[in-house]
């Protein structure tokens, strides 16, 4: 029997508010706001009193998956990126970096986002570099 | 009166499973449940969180368990609206009751600042009560304005909404599984301010009998909408009208909820 609070950041957008999550029994069953905090001051929007609610969906991806004869298989990550980058590579020699875009996204940390940022100029070639908190 | 609850939780913990009170960390404070070998130096009051809301949670998951919460006021008023609706176990568990302070029943412009323990058996009340707090005086402002007036001021207000639910999700006494709310027989899907005023006036009308005024959901609406001014003119009203006052008497079952049996027949109205 076990029933505790983790204070962690909304993981959706860029505003960084802060959240409770409420674990019992090591479930995340759902979301408290964090009254004291300076930024989001003991509010939320809906996305933050729901952000517990992907974690143990039954419907999220837990392993890559690649689309073989019409069905879609689990396979390695070596795999699914070896696929990942044989098409970009492609796709870009074919019709120029500038048809590839990279979507990033606020559930990333800053270092991931600057990676990708990265990837998409230096290794791509391509300013087309958009990001979900910014819709 | 910290180091006396502390003392108090320690005492009942060596009989009971648990207590579901506030715990501080290095982020803040969030509601924690407190068992034999925890640090009771962690146990704090503020800031507030329905607390009764996690008791039921805890109640509802551990079937067996025997729990204790640490209540303010309006947390044992909201105790007693969930008892009668099946939502608390009073007989599963203990309260300690913490009086507020006159500075805090002045925020919260509380009525009853002390928890009224009287129905709560093994229960404990720490702290000297103080005085009721003055009603909020946007309520009187607000009666003096005309009734062709006020539907425009509701609709200032209700036009803030983001309708993030937060209202309802932080309400002490807010539990149904399927929710009026997200019903699009009521509230159409999709809409930025949500329908005026049907979203608003359906959770007022749900208020009608179980408010117990703990301001929890306007603390929590990230757009200032004055909630509670409309809550407590309805519980004024339900009051006066039918002498109905959430959180009071456990044994007084709501007045929405009656069978037939229970029902007098005295109505002079011909169907």
């Amino acid at each position: 029997m076990d029933y505790k609070n983790i204070q962690t950041i909304c993981p959706y957008c860029g505003c960084g508010c802060a959240l409770n999550l409420e674990v019992i029994d090591g479930e995340i069953v759902g979301v408290l706001p964090a009254n004291d905090h300076p930024v989001s001051q003991g509010s939320l929007c809906i996305k933050g009193w729901n952000a517990h609610a992907f974690v143990g969906h039954e419907d999220r991806l837990k392993k890559p998956l690649i689309r073989k004869n019409g069905q879609l298989e689990e396979v390695s990550w070596n795999e699914a990126l070896k696929l990942v980058a044989k098409n970009l590579g492609s796709i870009q020699k074919k019709h120029g970096a500038d048809s590839i875009g990279v979507l990033t996204s606020a559930k990333c940390t800053n270092e991931e986002n600057y990676l990708l940022q990265k990837f998409a100029r230096a290794v791509i070639g391509t300013n087309n570099v958009d990001h979900c908190a910014r819709l | 009166m910290i180091t006396e609850i502390r003392d108090k939780v320690a005492e009942q913990l060596e009989k009971l499973d648990g207590i579901v009170a506030l715990r501080s960390t290095e982020d803040g404070a969030a509601p924690y449940l407190f068992q034999q070998g925890d640090n009771l130096e962690e146990l704090v009051m503020n800031p507030r969180y329905p607390l009764s809301k996690t008791a039921s949670k805890l109640q509802k998951r551990f079937k067996d368990a025997k729990l204790g919460v640490v209540a303010r006021g309006c947390d044992v008023r909201a105790l007693v609206e969930m008892a009668k609706r099946n939502q608390i176990d009073p007989d599963r568990l203990v309260v300690i009751g913490v009086t507020c302070t006159s500075e805090e029943a002045e925020f919260c412009f509380c009525a009853e600042p002390a928890p009224n323990l009287d129905q709560w058996s093994g229960s404990t009340l720490i702290g000297e009560p103080v005085p009721g707090a003055p009603p909020n005086p946007i309520v009187a402002e607000y009666a003096q304005i005309p009734y062709a007036e006020r539907w425009a001021f509701w609709k200032a207000q209700f036009t803030k909404c983001h309708k993030c639910f937060g209202c309802r999700d932080i309400c002490p006494v807010c539990f149904c599984e399927a929710c009026a709310l997200e019903d699009p027989l009521w509230v159409e899907p999709g809409l930025l301010a949500p329908d005026f005023p049907m979203y608003h006036l359906i959770k007022a009308q749900h208020m009608t009998t179980r408010c117990v005024g703990c301001r929890q959901c306007e603390m929590a609406c990230p757009a200032d909408i004055p909630l509670t001014v409309l809550y407590d003119l309805v519980r004024q009203d339900v009051a006066e009208l039918i002498g109905y006052v959430p959180g009071a008497d456990i044994n007084e079952m709501p007045p929405f909820t009656l069978t037939l049996a229970d029902a007098a027949i005295e109505s002079d109205l011909v169907y």
